[in-house]
């Protein structure tokens, strides 16, 4: 038992420093039987005896002497017991269960296994033995791809200094924007999370169900692969839903019909409503079923297993018409940019590893940028480990290649924020407890790989490699996954590269200081972020494709603000102090001396806004007197202008002029009777008007003869 | 030696008399005389301000009357003469620049309802209460006279109002039907009847001098032809209306005082539609006259205030009141278009300038020339906000301004109603109705 005893903790002892997280006391303190206790000690003194006949770290036994009724919880001493006392002893139970002892063994010899810390070290990257493992590791250092470190390569070092200030500004504006936007989303879910009506929320609630539905039949039609992700993911619901022991017929209403159903059927049907719902929820999706009966089985099948690499062998096998869409979408896009014959992308039927990268539609670049960014976030967790840089990485000419990856890399730095929560479930799935590793379950090992990028999965494939030794069956698989990877990489990067220099035109367009853009090779600007601002651009640049509004728009704003500039006032006056003439200039230093130099005025207020003038010219002082609208007999404000600016005053008109200006429309005499107006003053006559009435109603038959009527009536 | 000696002709530069004006030459560059805008402006805002401050309007009060006056009527060929009939049935004949009352008659039993001068001014008519039409002249009775009528006319109904025709000796009735006499006899030459309500006033046309308009009380404006024996044509409004009148200027104009506030300007052609509907007051409209330039007119209401309308805008640009003067029963705008006469319940007849500001008496050359400039610089800046908000600027007795606040209330209220429901109606199904077509029930020919 002792013996037992000794191996085990000794093992215990040795490990201590590598599971350092691992709780200790378990092995330290397990004690099977209470009777050992003595003994145990009695072991661990001789054990200090020998470890102290060193003489060195001879330490001082602190012997309980004298027994004391009172064994305060705060005067708890370990010293002397030669054994760390930590608070697992204390709150264990004073008796174990015999029964444990079998799993606790299990437990210990779990842990004794060799682990596995997932930030791998120095030693075991640099580990390279298998042909396929060495050609990457070159690859990697080919492309000056930091392994371990950094968060930032020198090149992209380098594009972020070069971003100017502005640019950034620019940028911060557009991320408050978004962040605005999200708030205003947010608002509005939240104002509908509140509707109380229960009604509006099952209506809601079937609405969402049915375009869930709908959705997924078109992406089945679509994109299988992902579909049976989806297919997944409802399956999960499924599951929630019956773990949730909701539509169990145990609730108040359940109960409540459960009484009335004997007497109404409605009631009744609703029972019956229930309870198909719950077999319905309750029964096991065939799906699932298959994919646990293939557990063991074929490791070929799981190519079928929704993932994001198989999109791209599927693509293999012939073209998807998604893709193909995307794909077309993408070369129309290409030509209406730049007519440049290289960028067209080319046909379908081209060797695999070429078009693969090319034919790779925008939303897979996501993919791309995920993966990479997950390659950063595990090389910063190895660098916990170890801080040992790549001390033998090569120098590479290759500068293209470079900048290509560099690229990547800001491109996914630029995403890092929307795949942060991502990262970091990738980083816990990462140091998943052994335990489960252990199990050989590809099952299991399937949704890591679907979310991890290829790195990931080296690496685990080299676990594995260690761990068990079945390794003929998932290196086929993962060989496969890496000789189509690693040319997405090149081949990928001309587009990459288009895509950036459409943007950079874009934002060229949208920018002052369109220079200062230009400079900015490194690719800084972020370009999938926003891509609807990106669309609203294009629709403006398409409905003004004859007129170059937004360039125009720069002009203007540009001469708004010189013209705003304070001007500098010079008054040298020629041939003072000098010999004048024709062609003589005032000497330098005259005219430096009599040149006032306009003091630089306020900074302004659209310094910061690219797309806005704001005209400062207008003066509130001077607004509050002025008119607002445009009164109404004018048609154009000129008209009122006009009217306005034209004096009328004697100061500016001769006397003639200004009595003629200021003449009244109707003048009246004081103490004049003004009689009213008579027909002979205007010239008709009366009793020829007098029934106009009839005139006016019919103005078409008033005919010769009923104006000779009329006539007659008059002289009569 | 010679003495040389700069010398010059008197004449040139010394003045004969001390109103001889020395012609200073002046130099009209535009250069040398800049900012004219902001000057100009400045002289504007000054001269709003100016008028502002001289605007007093109120010059007499004449009273003597022991009830309510009901009725005003202007001498055709003296302007200082004012006819008045009160509800006692006493006429007074007053002396406008001695402010007094020069005569007085008791012409009716009861209220005298209607009061009106003979064109040619010597001679008045006056209906009453006791169903009479009695002719007075002008002139007092000579000395140990009585006071009796030219001529007495013994109807069988009350008459309500009563017109002379502007050139002719003929005029016209109205109580329940219009009668149309002729002075030499007893008997209308003619009457007319559309419909059996009482009808509350009688107009000729003062240009077009056959024509005649009148109003109801079944709320209609009735058009009449003197050479016809049948009335022309008929407007219904949504209210009754109390008087109309013509405007002298422009033949087919009249302009009608609604008991529902507003005076309804129609231009008899096209009756469907008003010219211009005029709000502002805040009850019931009692009479209405033009101004003898036709560019104007005014209005007394039964809330204790008179107002001034432009023909061709729907807000006043005037309004009179003072603490005494309660329900304004009639109102009269003299023929030279400078005084406003207006009589109340209170037995009082007030005189008021028509343009509050104006400085009476005989002007100098040069005041006229700064009166005229300063009124051109007015209605050039007229639109500006300081200006406008200074020259619209009125003090308002509580009473009215309270009413005026709630009936803007109320009129948004129902505005907003009105929106509403095109709103949430099916397109077209609700029509929109103007505010000028709104108050218009039918026109009947």
């Amino acid at each position: 038992m002792t013996a037992n005893r000794l191996t085990e903790s000794l093992l215990a002892l040795s490990q201590q420093e590598e599971l350092v997280d691992l709780p200790k006391d378990y092995l330290l303190s397990e004690s099977e039987d209470e009777g050992d206790g003595d003994g145990e000690r009695k072991h661990q003194k001789l054990l200090e005896a020998i470890s102290s006949l060193d003489g060195k770290n001879r330490r001082k036994l602190a012997e309980r002497s004298e027994a004391s009724l009172k064994v305060s919880e705060f005067n708890v001493s370990s010293e002397g017991s030669g054994e760390k006392l930590v608070l697992a002893d204390l709150l264990e139970p004073v008796k174990t269960s015999s029964s444990l002892a079998t799993v606790k063994k299990q437990l210990n010899r779990v842990k004794s296994k060799k682990t596995v810390e997932l930030p791998l070290n120095k030693e075991e990257i640099e580990r390279a033995r298998t042909p396929l493992e060495q050609e990457i590791f070159n690859l990697l250092r080919k492309n000056k791809q930091p392994v371990t470190d950094p968060l930032l390569t020198p090149v992209e070092k380098a594009s972020l200094q070069a971003m100017s200030l502005e640019e950034a500004k620019v940028r911060r504006a557009e991320l408050q924007r978004a962040r605005a936007l999200q708030s205003y989303y947010e608002a509005k879910a939240r104002r509908e999370k509140k509707i109380k009506s229960k009604k509006y929320h099952k209506v809601v609630k079937k609405g969402k169900a049915k375009k869930a539905l709908k959705e997924f039949e078109q992406l089945r039609k679509v994109n299988p692969a992902a579909a049976l992700e989806e297919l997944e993911k409802i399956e999960k619901a499924r599951m929630m839903e019956r773990m949730s022991l909701k539509h169990q017929n145990s609730g108040k209403w359940a109960k409540s019909k459960a009484i009335m159903a004997k007497y109404d059927l409605e009631a009744r049907q609703a029972m019956q409503e229930q309870l198909a719902k719950n077999k319905e929820l309750t029964q096991k999706l065939k799906v699932a079923s298959e994919s646990e009966e293939e557990e063991g089985g074929a490791e070929v099948e799981e190519l079928l297993v929704p993932d994001a690499v198989n999109e791209v062998q599927m693509n293999v096998d012939g073209p998807n018409p998604w893709m193909l869409r995307s794909c077309t979408s993408d070369t129309k896009e290409a030509a209406t940019e730049e007519e440049d014959p290289e960028q067209l992308p080319e046909p379908v039927a081209h060797e695999v590893s070429e078009s693969e990268g090319e034919e790779r539609p925008v939303a897979e670049e996501d993919i791309l940028l995920r993966e990479f960014e997950e390659r950063r976030s595990l090389r910063q967790r190895s660098e916990l480990n170890q801080d040992a840089e790549p001390a033998d990485s090569q120098e590479t000419k290759d500068s293209s290649s470079q900048e290509v990856l560099s690229e990547l890399r800001a491109l996914s730095q630029k995403l890092k924020e929307d795949h942060q929560s991502r990262k970091q479930k990738a980083s816990s799935e990462a140091t998943v407890p052994q335990v489960q590793r252990e199990e050989p379950a590809p099952e299991e090992e399937e949704p890591l790989l679907l979310q991890r990028p290829e790195r990931v999965q080296m690496l685990e494939e080299l676990e594995k490699e260690e761990c068990f030794q079945n390794k003929e069956l998932s290196r086929p698989v993962l060989e496969g996954h890496w000789s189509e990877k690693t040319p997405n990489n090149h081949p990928d990067a001309p587009k990459e590269k288009k895509k950036k220099e459409q943007m950079i035109d874009l934002q060229n367009l949208l920018t002052t200081q369109s220079l200062s853009v230009k400079s900015l090779a490194v690719p800084t600007i972020e370009m999938l972020e926003d891509e609807v601002e990106r669309n609203q651009r294009q629709m403006i640049k398409e409905a003004f494709a004859g007129d170059d509004v937004i360039r125009d728009f720069l002009k203007e704003k540009r001469e708004a603000v010189e013209a705003s500039k304070p001007k500098d006032v010079d008054l040298t006056l020629p041939g003072w102090g000098e010999w004048g003439g024709v062609g003589l200039k005032p000497s330098a230093k005259k005219r430096r001396r009599f040149l006032i130099k306009a003091p630089e005025g306020p900074p302004r207020k659209d310094k910061n806004l690219p797309n806005v003038i704001i005209n400062e010219k207008r003066n509130i002082h001077a607004a509050a007197h002025q008119v607002r609208v445009l009164p109404y007999p004018f048609t154009h404000h000129r008209q009122f202008e006009r009217t306005i600016q034209t004096p009328i005053g004697s100061t500016w008109n001769t006397q003639r002029a200004f009595q003629k200006l200021t003449t009244p429309k109707v003048i009246t005499k004081p103490g004049h009777i003004i009689k009213p107006i008579k027909a002979e003053d205007v010239g008709y006559r009366s009793s020829s008007r007098s029934d106009l009435s009839v005139i006016q109603r019919n103005p078409k038959r008033v005919t010769t003869r009923h104006k000779k009527q009329l006539k007659k009536n008059s002289v009569d | 030696m010679k003495v040389k000696m700069l010398s010059r002709n008197p004449d040139n530069y010394v003045r004969e008399t001390k109103f001889d004006l020395q012609r200073v030459p002046r130099n009209y560059d535009p250069a040398l005389h800049p900012f004219e805008v902001p000057r100009e402006y400045v002289r504007a805002l000054n001269a709003t301000k100016l008028e502002r401050v001289f605007a007093k309007p109120f010059l007499a009060s004449l009273d003597g009357h022991r009830d309510g006056v009901n009725c005003l009527a202007k001498h055709p060929k003296n302007l200082a003469t004012v006819l008045s009939g009160a509800c006692d049935g006493e006429v007074r004949i007053w002396n406008l620049t001695q402010r007094k009352c020069i005569r007085t008659i008791q012409a009716h039993e009861g209220f005298v309802r209607g009061i009106c001068t003979r064109f040619c001014g010597t001679s008045f008519f006056t209906v009453g209460d006791d169903k009479t039409v009695k002719q007075w002249k002008m002139d007092g009775p000579g000395y140990g006279e009585e006071e009796e009528p030219l001529h007495t006319i013994l109807g069988k109904t009350v008459y309500t109002g009563i017109d002379h025709h502007w050139k002719e000796a003929v005029f016209a009735t109205c109580g329940q039907q219009v009668d149309i006499w002729d002075e030499q006899r007893t008997n209308p030459i003619c009457s007319m009847t559309w419909g059996f309500d009482s009808i509350s006033s009688v107009k000729f046309n003062p240009i077009e001098t056959f024509l005649l308009g009148s109003c109801a009380s079944d709320r209609n404006i009735v058009l009449y032809d003197m050479r016809q024996a049948t009335p022309l044509k008929k407007v219904i409004l949504n209210m009754r209306t109390n008087t109309i009148c013509w405007n002298p200027m422009e033949a087919f104009i009249f302009t009608a005082a609604n008991e529902d506030y507003n005076l309804y300007t129609f231009d008899m052609r096209a009756l469907d539609t008003p010219v211009m509907v005029h709000m502002d007051h805040v009850s019931a409209v009692l009479d209405v006259d033009y101004s003898p330039t036709g560019k104007e007119f005014v209005s007394a209401s039964f809330d204790k205030s008179v107002r001034i309308f432009p023909v061709d805008k729907s807000r006043s640009r005037e309004v009179y009141h003072t603490k005494r003067m309660q329900h304004v029963i009639c109102v009269k705008w003299t023929s030279d278009s400078k005084y406003i006469m207006c009589g109340s319940d209170e037995m009082n007849i007030r005189l008021w300038k028509a343009n509050a500001s104006e400085k009476l008496g005989v002007l100098t050359s040069r005041e006229k020339a700064a009166k005229d400039y300063n009124q051109k610089l007015k209605e050039k800046f007229q639109h500006h906000p300081h200006i406008k908000r200074i020259a619209r600027h009125r003090h308002l007795p509580k009473s009215i301004y309270s009413q005026i606040q709630e009936q803007r209330i109320m009129k948004e209220a129902r505005r907003r109603k009105e929106v509403n429901r095109i709103k949430h109606s099916k397109p077209g199904s609700v029509p929109v109705v103007s505010e000028k077509k709104k108050h218009i029930v039918a026109v009947v020919k």
